[in-house]
């Protein structure tokens, strides 16, 4: 019989070891679903693992590693603030598209200008965007205690219905033919995102990204909106008893988680995507809830994480050009990430005693 | 007369802690057997092994000279062993009958059930209304559901855990003649408590424990209270040294505080005053759940109120949060120690930042002085004898007792004017509770103005200058301590809450 | 517009028919919250069962075989979650978050090959002489077995939650799983079951859109319907009786913006589109403002990790 029997302090060598175990397990699980598909299981682990990083195409991939890690990390530390003190955001993928929206189209009304202030504008309208888009949810939540999760979820769709509309409305491009899609940003010098080191994949929502890590550690271990944060996440009772508004609390995380989703979608829409179009999203505001986990709510952690789920996607295009694995298996890929860590999870809190407790 | 449960080398070991080494005892039928010992003696686990919650390392229990090793609770009720729990193990959602069902091997039909719960209620002087919702009734009342739950299974043997620390003097008095009668038809009682008065006039034997082991076994009502309490505890007790001082200048005004409950099943305060003079210990009693957390919430700053209705000094400062009340020398600490008073899973410094980032001033700009505020909590556990590896460990990490020290330390340490506790010493050793009684004592001495809120009636009768009660959110008139009877501690606190009823076939 | 191209009668049949996938996974979802689990992958499962459904009926060409196994994926999709929380403790949002990503993934994998066939159509079950009634007819009597089951299914989890004494643990646990398990229930294995009936429902749900309501499968066919159920859940208070008004209210307001749409209504499609979603956040805050009352429904021990120590 195995028994759980909780530790008197969480464990640090399960807390760091656990996120490694969940990889090396997900491999694993990963190359027998594999194998049972049909493929090569060691030649998809290392199609998707190695060979972006260290293969004979991997100039071009490493590039796109960051492309895919910036979005990703922006929204993660968002998200993290929010999930630390018990507050889930789980409707950054609209709040993503809610940026570009705007972003893209505080740019677009200035087309063609090539005033150098396009730019500055369209990056403060995208993290308006998701910042508004967020506060909807948020202020529910505050005024009449209505459920975060299922609001911001809702609103994932709704925003969605909007990109819809607008990419074949209000922002189509005029001289597209009549096709659905605006402008292309990265045509327009004044509005692109471009890349700041030529094939590095480095551009300015990748800057963001790093800001924000720091900026997060910084505010989590030094700062005293960092430790409300936590106490609220651990105890909203203690929280209240040490002066924590926790109205003004879910304001500022859902806010900022908001706004930076937005800015990773404005980046997104002025850079690798180029132009707001129907199927612009790709799913990076959930894939991000998974980054943010797997980091373990921690900024660095979650740097690395969302470096290690930017490899699977593009590991998962490779295997998907290469291999002919299914697109489809990628994101089960990514959820079976995170269950792995869940379950691994209980090492960190819990001791594991095998054996019958004797009965005499 | 043959023994009913003959408990023989029962032993029970969690890691790093012995909870039972050895013990024997006997109970015979229809007898009244106390379990007397300190919190953290053992008392719960042994009764938890009986019950078949916990299952023991060694030893053997015979029930009526079979062996009994209850697998699970089910199977010790099936044997006819039931048990009131300390923390009632009650569902607030769900009917007074539905309880009782849940609590049923094998329940009759709902209308039956309701009929029985009735007879049983009046037959043993416990009125009960079946349809009533259970978050609804009072303390004493949900305590008379588990009882009605236990006798409707005619138990044998009938297991009553801390069963008055809930109710009024009044209340005990009911209950303590419902015993009687259970008794006098056979039922044998097991009876845990700490409470030596009520040992001494109900219980026929005692068997004492203390730090697992036991250690002693008597007849209380051959033995004094001072006698029972040295066996308990060991050593013979120093209670606080008082040197009551003339009272000075009002310190902490309440006018009218009235405040709507917090939840649904909260209490609502209504109408509140009482004025503490500086150098003044206002002790405040009444039964678990008349309004003491909503109470120390209103005077921590957590929920706050409108206009004058609490005053410092004579300036209102009924609006200001928790903090700006710490600024203010007004400090407070909470009943519950992890989860209000202190964040479990965070270490002894993250809490000692908790209060005391204020007036500590252990920031500077909102940014944290990590090594200042780690200063401080070793000054924390240094003064007030927290047995800790260091401050860098979890709070949950601590005994009970312990973790009280450093909360209680924590508001003590950064110089109070008017300093507000709920419930200082509960589950607390006695040598640990003495010392927080202490250094209450001591701030008083030095000038502070201090509310106590508890339950234990002693404590307060110890440490108070004045008295008052609350009772389903109302505050009674603040009486000198000084000579108040038992029977006029019990009417402040609200008698017996409505519900006295003749006991019949009782003595 | 023309509104007079909706027909009453056909527009109450396709209400119930769009409402009952909603329906059978709020059930569903509600029995497992009275249990004190908060399962938020009910999307996840959804879909799972969707898919399940669909390849069995198409490989076996029966489409109740396809229901039994879209109930079995659900149920099975929904252990991993059931042990992930119970037996080892985790978060559970996160958890249920994580079923729901890896739901739709398993279900695009699972489906690829089977994207554009048609599912093999259902009997539809005519009640003699009853179906024949005007109006009343085609409107209520004249369904697929399924629908009639789901509203079975609703009768007896109401009667069953009031009145069995399975029903009054289930509860019990999920007020307070301390209390019940001193009083000796076995906490963790009544949720486990609870977790499981979820998961069927959510599977039958799933199915019923792949099989019946659509019936073809596409990838990501659920959109939404699985975190519709999961609030049509707090609507109805934790009730079966409301759920059912919940899912139908809910099933005639997407067939009606779907009329009204096909009518050439003057409102912006997306407006239309959105209208399930926005109606949905607005019952939402209806029923969190009326606090009181909508916090006593809500079991106490919902979403609480339980651990019985010693």
């Amino acid at each position: 019989m195995v028994r759980l029997e909780q530790r008197p302090s969480p464990s640090a060598f399960w807390t760091y070891a656990t996120p490694i175990l969940a990889v090396l397990a997900t491999m694993v699980a990963g190359g027998v679903l594999f194998a049972l598909l049909g493929t090569n299981p060691v030649a998809v682990i290392r199609t998707i693992f190695w060979d972006p990083l260290f293969g004979e195409f991997a100039f071009y991939y490493r590039g796109q590693l960051l492309v895919k890690a910036g979005p990703l990390i922006l929204i993660a530390i968002g998200l993290s603030m929010g999930f630390r003190a018990g507050i889930w955001n789980i409707g950054a993928e609209g709040q993503y598209i809610m940026g570009a929206i705007c972003g893209a189209g505080a740019g677009l009304a200035f087309y063609p200008s090539e005033s150098f202030l396009i730019f500055p504008v369209m990056i403060i309208a995208g993290a308006l965007g998701g910042w508004a888009w967020s506060m909807i949810p948020a202020i529910l939540k505050t005024r009449f205690g209505t459920n975060e999760i299922l609001v911001s979820l809702m609103l994932v769709y709704v925003a969605e219905n909007i990109l819809a509309s607008v990419s074949s409305g209000l922002l189509r491009n005029p001289e597209g033919q009549g096709f659905p899609g605006s402008r292309n940003l990265r045509n327009w010098d004044a509005a692109a995102n471009t890349e700041i080191i030529t094939g590095s994949g480095m551009h300015w929502g990748v800057v963001a990204a790093f800001i924000a890590v720091i900026l997060a550690y910084i505010t989590l271990s030094r700062h005293m909106l960092g430790f409300q944060i936590r106490l609220t996440g651990e105890s909203p009772r203690a929280a209240r008893f040490a002066s924590v508004n926790p109205t003004a609390l879910i304001l500022i995380c859902m806010g900022l988680s908001g706004a930076l989703a937005g800015l990773a979608g404005l980046f997104e829409v002025a850079g690798p995507a180029g132009q707001i179009s129907i199927d612009f999203n790709s799913g990076y505001g959930f894939t991000a809830i998974i980054v943010a986990f797997l980091g373990r709510l921690n900024p660095i952690g979650i740097l690395l994480a969302g470096l290690l789920l930017a490899l699977t996607y593009i590991g998962g295009e490779a295997a998907q050009s290469n291999l002919g694995l299914p697109s489809a298996a990628i994101q089960l890929f990514q959820g079976m990430l995170l269950f792995f860590l869940l379950a691994m999870d209980v090492f960190a809190n819990f001791r594991l005693r095998f054996g019958r407790v004797g009965v005499s | 007369m043959t023994a009913l449960l003959k408990i023989e080398g029962l032993t029970k070991a969690y890691p790093g802690v012995v909870a039972n080494d050895d013990v024997s005892f006997e109970i015979a039928p229809g007898q009244v057997h106390a379990l007397l010992g300190e919190n953290g003696a053992g008392k719960s686990t042994l009764v938890k092994m009986i019950y078949g919650l916990v299952k023991p390392n060694s030893g053997t229990m015979t029930l009526r000279g079979q062996p009994f090793e209850p697998p699970e609770p089910r199977a010790a009720r099936a044997d006819g062993v039931a048990m009131v729990f300390q923390h009632f193990s009650l569902f607030d959602a769900l009917s007074v009958a539905e309880n009782i069902a849940l609590g049923m091997e094998n329940p009759p039909p709902m209308a039956e059930l309701a009929q029985r719960i009735s007879d049983v209620s009046t037959e043993y002087g416990l009125p009960l209304s079946p349809d009533m919702t259970v978050g609804d009734l009072s303390a004493g009342e949900r305590q008379r559901v588990e009882i009605i739950r236990c006798l409707l299974q005619n138990p044998k043997l009938l297991i009553m855990d801390e069963p008055t620390s809930v109710l009024t003097p009044q209340e005990v008095q009911i209950l303590f003649a419902t015993l009687r009668q259970l008794s006098a038809e056979g039922t044998a009682i097991l009876y845990i408590s700490h409470k030596l008065e009520e040992i001494r006039s109900l219980c026929d034997q005692a068997t004492v424990l203390r730090l697992g082991k036991v250690v002693g076994r008597c007849d209380p009502r051959q033995k004094s209270a001072a006698e029972l309490a040295e066996m308990m505890v060991g050593s013979e007790l120093r209670p606080p040294s008082r040197t009551p001082a003339e009272p000075g200048a009002p310190k902490l005004q309440v006018t009218n505080l009235s405040l709507p409950a917090p939840s649904a099943f909260g209490t609502a305060l209504r109408d509140i005053s009482f004025t503490v003079h500086a150098g003044e210990v206002l002790g405040i009693g009444g039964v678990a759940g008349n309004g003491q957390d909503e109470l120390l919430s209103a005077l921590s700053g957590e929920a706050a109120t409108s206009g004058a209705t609490v005053r410092l000094n004579g300036q209102p400062i009924s609006t200001l949060g928790p903090n700006a009340r710490r600024a203010l020398a007004v400090l407070a600490a909470p009943e519950e120690r992890l989860g209000h008073a202190a964040a479990p899973n965070m270490s002894l410094i993250e809490n000692a930042l908790l209060t005391g980032a204020t007036r500590q001033n252990l920031t500077r700009n909102g940014f944290i002085d990590w090594a200042a505020t780690r200063r401080f909590a070793e000054q924390i556990i240094t003064r007030f004898d927290v047995r800790t590896p260091g401050p860098g460990n979890a709070a949950r990490a601590l005994s009970g007792g312990n973790l009280q020290k450093f909360v209680i330390g924590r508001e003590v340490l950064q110089t109070p004017e008017v300093l507000v506790v709920n419930q200082p010493t509960w589950g607390v050793d006695a040598s640990a509770a003495a010392a927080i009684r202490q250094s209450l004592l001591d701030l008083a001495h030095n000038g502070a103005a201090l509310v106590v809120i508890s339950q234990d009636l002693d404590e307060l009768m110890e440490i108070s200058d004045r008295f008052a009660a609350l009772n389903e959110g109302r505050l009674s008139a603040p009486r000198p301590a000084q000579g108040l009877s038992i029977e006029e501690i019990g009417l402040m606190m609200g008698g017996a809450h409505g519900m006295e009823v003749a006991h019949h076939g009782t003595a | 517009m023309d509104l007079s191209s909706i027909n009453a009668a056909s527009l109450i049949a396709s209400l119930m028919v769009a409402s009952t996938p909603i329906l059978l996974a709020a059930l569903g979802e509600m029995v497992v919250e009275k249990a004190g689990v908060l399962n938020l992958g009910v999307e996840g499962m959804m879909i799972a069962g969707a898919v399940c459904g669909f390849v069995i009926a198409v490989e076996t060409g029966s489409p109740l075989a396809g229901f039994a196994f879209a109930a079995f994926g659900g149920a099975v999709l929904s252990l991993l979650f059931g042990v992930l929380t119970q037996y080892l403790l985790s978060n559970q949002v996160a958890t249920g978050l994580g079923l729901t990503l890896f739901g739709l993934g398993l279900s695009a994998l699972l489906g690829q090959g089977y994207v554009g066939q048609k599912a093999p159509p259902i009997a539809r079950l005519d009640i003699p002489v009853l179906s024949d009634l005007p109006f009343v007819g085609p409107v209520l009597f004249s369904h697929d077995v399924m629908l009639y089951l789901s509203l079975a299914m609703v009768a007896g989890v109401a009667w069953w939650l009031k009145n069995a004494r399975g029903g009054l643990i289930l509860r019990s646990v999920g007020e307070n799983h301390d209390a019940a398990h001193a009083l000796g229930y076995k906490v963790v294995r009544i949720r486990l079951m609870a977790i499981m009936f979820g998961g069927a429902c959510a599977g039958l749900g799933g199915a019923y859109l792949s099989l019946v309501r659509v019936p073809t499968w596409v990838e990501g066919m659920t959109a939404g319907a699985g975190w519709i159920a999961l609030a049509i859940v707090v609507f109805a208070s934790w009730k079966a009786g409301r759920v059912l008004l919940g899912a139908y209210l809910f099933g005639g307001i997407t067939v009606l913006q779907l009329n009204l749409q096909a009518a050439g209504a003057k409102l912006p499609v997306v407006v239309l589109d959105s209208s399930p979603f926005v109606i949905t956040i607005v019952v939402l805050v209806v029923m969190s403002s009326a606090r009181n009352r909508a916090a006593l429904a809500a079991p106490a021990s919902l979403g609480r990790p339980f651990h019985a120590s010693g």
